[in-house]
């Protein structure tokens, strides 16, 4: 069961409500950033909201995802807490890492999410390992492991096609095309000039949706989780969108036209396509509309202020989590 | 008590654990019908069945990679990588992920993974198979590298490295694979870091890792012989270090040896003659003389190999010309 249907009512008020949340929440990043007051790096989903609530929504509770460098969205869609993310990123003890991961490693295992990944790639075959694991078990759950364009070109996107390819396993990778891996653009560092055509080569199916369209991304992904939970096997769903914001803090966007973003930002927005959607189909008002709104805002606000109040992470323990 | 071959050994220390935990599962390449590249894991498929001992493609990426994810979801992983040299094929998920993600995730998760891998030369067979990689993994912290020199160290350092929640590089030494000894019936556990004072002496200590350790003995033997008497420490686990055991040896001859496969910078010794430098440098009589492979990749010649390799010749000549 998807724990929400972004094409119902009461579904479309929560997949709007996390989209908005991944959107307030990054945006507050920058913010943040900007004031110097949050330190390191950071990546932001800003623009690729569709892909990471489409997939989330399609998983049911228990499901496992892995992530990327840019998985705040991955997080937040799979039931992260706000202000432990907030308090991570702040480098607090009540981070959902204590401090010793900050945003590249977001983890939240409780909920299912073994991690986000500094390494690009890096959280390919430890996805394939978790679904061999729910195979094992016999659990019926699945993983769902995202991934970028550029990943694609990384040994271990392929030995994890392949081995779940010959083991049918419950993963389903999703490659967030956003069109470039930091300034290399996809069509450039792709041979073959397609990356869900290389599915074929182990096997497997691969679906290329519209990243930028919630509703195709979540119908997809439920069909492609549904076949994974019979025992059918992997699946390679490409998802075609498009990262706004530079592709770190220190990315002065040399490599793009401005007129580029500005199309992909006044035409195939996530976020104004799926309001537009939602109030078409009658699933919201545009009252309701302006509550998620409202209500994203509010959750980042308190989230933002009542991590800002947490202690810091605590050198006393500095050792302490290398080993058990 | 049985006399067992080294070989022997590591499949009936594997079954001992498999046996004990029905959850875990053998990765690796040949190791299911073939019984291992090195007859390691000779019958194991016959007693647990093709689920639990699995031949993967040749990608040890995906082999550490699905351990990893394995193991963060329920399913302890014993994972074969054929030699260690191969390790440098996979190092980003043994250095990167298996080994950081305990304290990236701030305590999180746990990969209870054990990495069995054919360390050391002696076989001929070149550069690129035949490396003593210990150093290699000491040097990741997250990581614990055990090493035996013996059939029931074999048996009761699997067991201990089976049943440890975190990362365990274990090296079986290819050139102790014929050596037998005697095993005592029954569940043999053994804790890590715990090193075995294999010969007492008096005047002077040699530290020895797996392959070393009976070339110290019988150095330690012809230095009796000439009025010197050795004591000789099998180290068996590098991390954790037992420290103490070294420092108290020292503490009582006053010299120490180190005897050690891997190339000579940043060997293993390196580290332990600093820590004795440091800890107990008003003991010592003499400087630390570290006995190592010169900081080569090894030969395939016989000829070239022996004398690279530490040779109980070797050993003695240097220890007796130092001790003089
Ligand atoms: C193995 C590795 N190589 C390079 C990098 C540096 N790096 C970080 S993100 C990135 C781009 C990744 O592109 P893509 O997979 O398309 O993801 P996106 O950033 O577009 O979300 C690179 C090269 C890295 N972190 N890891
Ligand atoms: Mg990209």
């Amino acid at each position: 069961m998807p724990k929400r249907d972004p094409t119902t009512p009461d579904g479309a008020r929560r997949s709007l409500l996390v989209m908005w949340t991944i959107r307030r929440f990054e945006e507050a990043l920058e913010e943040l950033f900007a004031r110097g007051v949050l330190h390191g790096t950071m990546h932001l989903s800003i623009g690729q909201e569709a892909v990471a609530e489409g997939v989330a929504a399609a998983l049911d509770e228990g499901d496992f995802i892995t992530s990327t460098h840019r998985g705040h969205g991955h997080a937040i869609a799979h039931g992260a807490d706000l202000e432990r993310m907030f308090a991570e990123l702040l480098m607090k003890d009540t981070g959902y890492c204590r401090g010793r991961g900050g945003s590249m490693h977001i983890a939240d295992v409780a909920a299912g999410n073994l991690g986000a990944n500094g390494i690009v790639a890096g959280s390919m075959t430890i996805a394939t390992g978790a679904a061999f694991s729910q195979m094992m078990q016999g659990t019926g759950k699945v993983v769902a492991c995202f991934f970028g364009d550029g990943a694609a070109n990384e040994g271990a996107f392929h030995e994890s096609l392949n081995l779940a390819g010959i083991w049918s396993l419950p993963v389903v990778f999703v490659c967030e095309n956003n069109q470039y891996g930091m300034s290399m653009a996809v069509d450039k560092a792709t041979a073959g000039g397609s990356i869900v055509r290389r599915a074929d080569a182990y096997g497997i199916p691969g679906v290329r949706v519209d990243g930028n369209d919630v509703v195709d991304v979540f119908r997809n992904t439920s069909e492609a989780v549904a076949r994974a939970r019979r025992g059918e096997g992997p699946i390679l769903i490409e998802a075609v969108t498009y990262r706004y914001r530079g592709h770190s803090k220190s990315d002065r966007n040399l490599y793009r036209t401005v007129d580029e973003i500005e199309q992909w930002r006044k035409s195939r927005d996530p976020l104004d396509r799926y309001e537009a959607r939602v109030i078409d189909e009658g699933w919201l008002t545009s009252d309701q509309l302006e509550e998620c709104r409202i209500e994203a805002r509010d959750a980042v606000r308190r989230a933002v202020e009542a991590a800002f109040r947490a202690p810091d992470a605590d050198p006393a323990d500095l050792v302490g989590a290398a080993y058990a | 008590m049985a006399e067992m071959s080294y070989r022997d050994a590591i499949a009936y220390g594997i079954a001992q654990e498999m046996r004990r935990d029905p959850r875990l599962v053998m990765l690796g390449e040949d190791i299911a019908a073939a019984g291992g590249v090195f007859k390691t894991t000779v019958g194991l498929l016959e007693q647990f069945g093709p689920d639990r001992v699995r031949d993967t493609p040749i990608s040890e990426q995906a082999i550490l990679g699905a351990a990893m994810g394995a193991a963060m979801t329920g399913i302890p992983v014993i994972a074969e990588i054929m030699f260690s040299d191969f390790i440098a094929v996979c190092f980003d998920i043994l250095a990167n992920q298996m080994a950081k993600t305990r304290y990236m995730t701030g305590g999180q998760v746990t990969v209870p993974v054990v990495i069995r891998t054919h360390n050391g030369g002696g076989a001929r067979f070149g550069a690129q198979h035949s490396q003593s990689v210990e150093n290699w993994c000491m040097m990741i912290p997250g990581l614990k590298v055990v090493a035996p020199s013996t059939p029931r160290d074999v048996v009761g350092l699997m067991a201990a490295a089976v049943r440890d929640p975190d990362p365990v590089v274990f090296l079986e030494h290819k050139s102790l694979l014929a050596t037998k000894g005697e095993v005592p019936e029954g569940e043999i556990v053994d804790e890590l870091g715990v090193a075995k004072v294999v010969r007492e002496g008096t005047d002077c200590t040699i530290v020895a890792l797996a392959l070393m350790v009976p070339r110290a003995l019988q150095a330690a033997e012809r230095l009796a012989a000439e009025g010197i008497s050795a004591e000789v420490i099998d180290l068996r686990s590098l991390v954790p270090l037992d420290t103490q055991t070294i420092l108290s040896s020292v503490a009582k001859t006053g010299r120490l040896f180190t005897v050690e496969e891997n190339p000579r910078l940043c060997g293993w010794g390196a580290e332990i003659a600093s820590i004795v430098g440091h800890e107990a440098f008003w003991d010592l009589d003499g400087p630390v003389v570290r006995i190592t492979t010169p900081h080569i990749p090894l030969p395939a010649a016989e000829t070239l190999e022996d004398m690279a390799i530490p040779s109980v010749d070797r050993i003695y000549k240097e220890i007796v010309e130092v001790m003089d």
